[in-house]
């Protein structure tokens, strides 16, 4: 269940109200994201399609706690981010939260294995669960062979690939992803992609992505609209 | 400890640059920690000065003699407990870089005034008993390879241009940390029986007090005994005279302070560019791990920890390395005999480099956590 128009019940996952987002540049004032909605239950898949500058990175940050809104309200699992410290949001962000962005963001002194690692430093897990945490992961995605590579060793979908393992290896609430197919050629997207569903229709994983690829839209189960601030329900890929 | 991997492979991910920038600070310890060790070869004498000796000059120079006879009118002083004399040789052994200081001395006093300087009994006896005997510092035996029952021969310079020949009857060895361990002795009896001039005078008196606390009064005694003759003294305690010896080189506290202020600020200077290059190139990078999770603070832990990397390593390298060249001993042929990197040394030498790895790594590790995610993932 995807809603837009804040008709979402207390099942939503995540539960945005009257977003509005303002930044000002130049002492111009530019309102980015007005008055938004959003409704997503669990398992979801959601793509947010758009022009650009339309507020689809701003929402998705907004959602994943690295920024603020200038009102309203944003719920996640029953948790509400908008008023937290700094220090919470990182917390929550570790507990909650797994990024995919468009340019993998890896760190390229660390191998694959280490790469992914990274968000269970931040648990309590001893070594060994960490290693076969991350070893299953990297399985899922189809990298076992590759854990010792470092991200110049492997192509621009394996390393997408890495990046999906570090995000869903601390097993979060929900992905976030940015554009994750506009660095890749079509057929390491469609990859990517088929990986992404795969996350969604095994593991039940609740996914937002932003994309400007109808294509990569197809494989969401809801496509959402955004123009001038505004989410639209149901729009067909392609049609903007 | 789980994160140390990740501060290793961000500090290794510019190899040359780290190197180079470890290179700095064990070259900047190397430096620090020689300098450290000739300020302590110049106050050698100041640190292991006796608070209870007094040293008696002639008033016009230290190298002009006082009258063998002060003696006895000395210890009539209340508060002298003894008085032993020495006069300066300055032959040279083999060659002039040889460098080591000979003294005629008093055998009578000379164990009772320097207690510190021990030689075994029954070569002290031998000595004695020996006109042409001779008594050397373990460092100076060491040197030159000599033992027991060598025959030494040393050209006079100030006495004559002939070579004197001694017999070495004993070796003494410091005590305590630090004792010079150079020195060479004859009998000043040996001495004055051969010099064609300056007969009956020495170069200068050590007083040994009953307590350090008559000091003053001793000295103010000694010079007021000997004002208005042909010989006036100067007298003052061991330590004031070792140091007044160690200014006639110049300042060298202020010198080795001025030197050591340059190097470290330097170094604060190359560090602090380093790490904030270092931090500007993965920007990118940082803002994924705070997206990731971890925490502002971690953040700037985990820069100041790559800084502070570097500081140790160059420490270690560089007080390693001016270790391994003190254990060699004195470089100048006998000028510094006290060459020697303490433990002391050491440790405040790593205070230092940890202080200034921290002093660089704060800015960049600052800014680094101030970082916006939003932002710094604007600009990748």
């Amino acid at each position: 269940m995807v809603k837009v128009d804040g008709s979402g019940g207390a099942n939503s996952l995540i539960q945005a109200r009257d977003l509005d987002k303002t930044f000002t540049r130049g002492g111009e004032v530019i309102d980015v994201l007005q008055g938004l909605n959003l409704d997503v239950a669990p398992g979801e898949f959601v793509a947010f399609m758009g022009p650009s500058g339309s507020g689809k990175s701003t929402l998705l940050n907004l959602l994943g706690g690295l920024d603020v809104p200038t009102r309203g309200s944003i719920t996640v699992a029953g948790d509400e981010i908008t008023h937290m410290s700094g220090g919470r949001l990182t917390d929550w962000r570790a507990r909650h939260v797994g990024f995919i962005f468009q340019m993998y963001n890896l760190i390229p002194v660390l191998t694959a294995f280490q790469n992914v690692e990274l968000p269970l430093l931040l648990t309590k897990l001893s070594k060994a669960e960490r290693r076969s945490h991350v070893e299953a992961t990297l399985a899922i995605v189809g990298l076992a062979d590759r854990m010792r590579h470092y991200p110049r060793q492997l192509s621009g979908g394996q390393e997408q690939r890495v990046a999906i393992a570090r995000a869903i290896v601390a097993d979060p609430t929900f992905l976030l992803c940015d554009e994750p197919t506009g660095d890749l050629d079509r057929k390491s997207a469609d990859e990517i992609l088929d990986l992404l569903t795969r996350l969604s229709v095994e593991y039940n994983k609740t996914i937002l992505m932003v994309t400007h690829d109808p294509a990569a839209a197809e494989h969401a189960k809801a496509v959402l609209h955004l123009n001038k601030g505004v989410l639209v329900e149901g729009m067909a890929p392609g049609a903007h | 400890m789980k994160f140390l991997p990740l501060i290793f492979a961000n500090l290794f991910r510019k190899k040359l640059r780290t190197t180079l920038t470890i290179g700095s600070f064990a070259v900047a310890l190397f430096l620090f920690g020689l300098l450290v060790v000739v300020r302590g070869a110049f106050n050698q004498g100041v640190d292991i000065a006796g608070a209870d000796r007094l040293i008696v000059i002639n008033k016009v120079s230290l190298i002009m003699p006082l009258p063998f006879s002060y003696r006895d009118r000395f210890l009539r002083i209340p508060g002298v407990k003894n008085v032993t004399y020495d006069t300066w040789f300055g032959g040279i052994y083999q060659e002039v870089s040889n460098f080591f200081p000979q003294f005629a001395i008093d055998p009578e006093n000379q164990p009772l005034v320097f207690p510190e300087l021990a030689v075994p009994a029954d070569q002290w006896k031998t000595f004695v008993a020996d006109r042409t005997g001779a008594i050397a510092g373990a460092g100076t035996a060491k040197r030159f390879g000599w033992k027991v029952g060598d025959r030494i021969p040393i050209k006079s310079t100030i006495f004559g241009n002939d070579t004197w020949e001694f017999n070495l009857d004993g070796i003494y060895k410091g005590t305590h940390e630090g004792d010079d361990e150079t020195q060479f002795w004859f009998h000043d009896k040996f001495l004055d029986e051969r010099r064609t001039f300056s007969k009956g005078t020495v170069g200068w008196y050590t007083v040994k007090l009953d307590s350090p606390d008559s000091a003053i009064a001793v000295a103010k005694a000694v010079d007021s005994m000997t004002a208005n003759s042909p010989d006036e003294t100067k007298t003052e305690t061991e330590k004031a005279f070792a140091l007044g010896f160690a200014k006639q080189m110049g300042n060298i506290e202020l010198l080795i302070l001025a030197i050591g202020s340059v190097v470290f600020f330097t170094l604060l200077l190359v560090t602090g560019n380093t790490m904030a290059i270092s931090v500007r190139e993965r920007i990118g990078e940082l803002a994924t791990l705070k997206a990731v999770g971890f925490a502002d603070r971690f953040v700037l832990l985990m820069i100041l920890g790559e800084s502070l990397l570097i500081a140790i390593f160059g420490a270690v390298i560089g007080l390693g390395l001016c270790k391994l060249f003190t254990l060699r001993g004195d470089p100048t042929g006998g000028f510094l005999p006290y060459f020697h990197l303490s433990g002391a040394t050491v440790l405040f030498g790593f205070v230092v480099a940890i202080l200034v790895g921290l002093l660089a790594g704060i800015l960049p590790a600052s800014s680094a956590m101030r970082l916006r995610v939003v932002d710094a993932l604007r600009r990748v």
